[in-house]
């Protein structure tokens, strides 16, 4: 048997003209997308070495929409429905910290029953993306009950929201002072007994999905992120919760009534795939809790806004607030210069934070879905 | 006709109390926090700044001194100003010292009337757990006309795309960062910086 490299030798010897490949010559370069890689529009410039991807660089913005340059345009109030875009999912809490940075700027106390009701609707937002966010994780993994079984019990939250808010998927709830109508009636009811079954359900996600063998061979020990790695990229939400940082907003910063509510952060020290797809299963765990709390303490009767001016607006000053969205740590920074329109209008969005530029095999998928689109 | 009596009066009595008083205070009727704030500015411009938040802006000047301006001390947020050739070494000495160890975001605010362009750095800490809730916010302000700064990519590797963002989206050129090139724009974009005041969204 003789080796490549001896045939190389030989062919030198026999003078043939054999130039041997460097490793640059076999990358190939792809254009993959533009598609829509279950994380919005994307087209990814990857490098293959055969198999393997080497390098995968991210080119996003197809669907940019200038959210920070329309704030320009409007007033704080009109600015609340286009600025769900970014997120619509989690309508309400891109929103929530976007009040909360306009009540900090203009001065406006809300009213404690309000308060609760947008933590409520926040809470019931979250368990809509999670639950859309392993729907897709599930279907691209190949398992088909994982899509079906999460988009079903998505609509106990969608139709929980509908009575709400009056909306299925945008909401335009939480607004400046406090949301915008009172909950109706019998709503506490339906919404605890949702919740009890939706425990169940939980229970039966993980017997079929996380305590699979396939899964977890999938998973477990694939694509660590250690935990210093993770605190150096800034990566937020669940994704830092996995790698072994129990950090929360509704924790290190409480707003509204969140250091009124009794609850744990989850979080996982092995950095793997498994941790990242499992602390969010945790975390709508910890959130039906917490609803159950909300709903148990919320004041019975009471204002739910306070009475703004037509056009809210405070003295010029800039402030910078965050709330724990879905995805995790999801902050507004706003400069106002005393008019009622934003002079600017930054979202501080968590899945901006650079998580895709890794060098990744077959488990791309895997990978790329765990940290949450 | 009773009604259309009284509305008048009314009209000319509030009409009377505002050229009395300057400050407008028929206004803002209903929030009872923005009152004394457009009432008394002064004494509402100094507060009490926080001791834990005070401590660190000393700790911050103690060792670079002169060179940094802080802008606002406030509870949990603190805004400093640093020079564009001090932006590296104060940021590494934030992240080594002080234990901001990641950013949060970065971006720009065009101020046309100053012919500046503020870039700032949204700090946070994971491993402190007594800086949890806070914000540093690291700033610098550049010549609209030439707008260069030093990239911040060494210190803190997130903000490679922020960086690239406010390069397309304010002109901000950062020295040293390996890609200021389109991102989010689309490919065949011939016009200026679109989040600078100057550029009009079209037919607004």
């Amino acid at each position: 048997m003789t080796s490549l490299e001896d045939k190389f030798e030989e062919s030198k010897k026999l003078g043939l003209q054999i130039v041997r490949e460097s490793e640059e010559d076999r990358l190939m370069t792809l254009s993959v997308g533009p598609q829509h890689p279950g994380s919005g529009h994307f087209r990814f410039t990857v490098k293959v070495d055969g198999d393997y991807i080497v390098y995968c660089d991210p080119d996003p913005g197809y669907v940019h929409r200038g959210e920070e340059k329309m704030c320009e345009y409007r007033n704080v109030i009109q600015n609340i429905p286009h600025l769900e875009r970014p997120v619509i999912h989690d309508s309400s809490n891109i929103t929530y910290s976007y009040s909360l940075a306009i009540e900090e700027l203009a001065g406006i106390e809300v009213p404690r029953r309000g308060q609760y009701i947008r933590a409520l609707a926040s809470e019931l937002n979250r368990q809509v993306y999670t639950l859309y966010w392993l729907a897709i994780y599930g279907i691209f993994l190949g398992h088909s009950t994982m899509f079906m079984w999460p988009t079903g019990d998505r609509e106990l939250f969608i139709d929980l929201l509908e009575v709400l808010t009056g909306a299925r998927v945008t909401h335009a709830f939480n607004i400046p002072g406090g949301v915008r109508n009172d909950i109706p009636d019998g709503f506490k009811e339906r919404c605890l007994r949702q919740m009890r079954y939706f425990q169940k359900r939980l229970k039966e996600y993980e017997d079929i999905f996380y305590n699979m063998p396939l899964f977890r061979q999938r998973t477990e020990g694939v694509a660590v992120l250690s935990k210093e790695d993770a605190i150096k990229l800034g990566v937020a939400g669940s994704v830092v919760r996995a790698s072994g940082v129990p950090y929360d907003i509704r924790k290190a910063e409480p707003y509204d009534i969140y250091n009124e509510i009794d609850f744990k952060v989850q979080y996982m020290k092995t950095g793997d795939c498994f941790a990242r797809s499992y602390v969010p299963f945790l975390d709508m765990q910890e959130s039906c809790h917490i609803i159950e709390q909300l709903l148990d303490k919320m004041p019975q009767s009471g204002e739910v806004r306070a009475k703004l001016q037509p056009n809210p607006k405070g003295p010029p000053g800039e402030t910078y607030r965050r709330v724990e969205s879905g995805r995790g740590a999801l902050g507004y920074y706003i400069v106002s210069d005393g008019t009622p329109k934003p002079q600017h209008a930054c979202t501080a969005l968590p899945a901006s934070r650079p998580k895709a530029r890794r060098h990744a095999g077959s488990v791309l998928v895997a990978q790329l879905l765990a940290s949450g689109g | 006709m009773s009604a259309n009596n009284d509305e008048p009066k009314k009209m000319a009595a509030s009409s009377q109390k505002s050229t009395e008083n300057p400050p407008t205070p028929d206004k803002l009727p209903v929030p009872a926090a923005p009152k004394p704030a457009a009432g008394a500015p002064p004494p509402k411009k100094e507060p009490e700044a926080p001791p834990f938040e005070k401590g660190l802006v000393e700790e911050i000047k103690k060792k670079f001194g002169e060179s940094i301006k802080v802008i606002f001390v406030k509870p949990l947020r603190i805004k400093i100003q640093v020079e564009p050739r001090d932006i590296v070494e104060v940021a590494t000495f934030l992240r080594d010292s002080m234990g901001f160890d990641h950013a949060e975001s970065a971006g720009g605010t065009d101020y046309p009337k100053e012919n500046q362009i503020e870039v700032i750095y949204h700090l946070g800490s994971y491993t402190r757990e007594d800086l949890g809730a806070h914000i540093l916010s690291l700033t610098a302000r550049t010549s609209r006309d030439d707008a260069r700064l030093p990239t911040l990519i060494n210190v803190y590797k997130s903000v490679e795309y922020h960086e690239r963002e406010t390069f397309e989206m304010l002109g901000v050129y950062f020295e040293g960062h390996p890609r200021n090139e389109r991102f989010l724009l689309p490919e065949d974009w011939a016009d200026i910086p679109p989040l600078r005041k100057d550029f009009r969204i079209k037919g607004r």
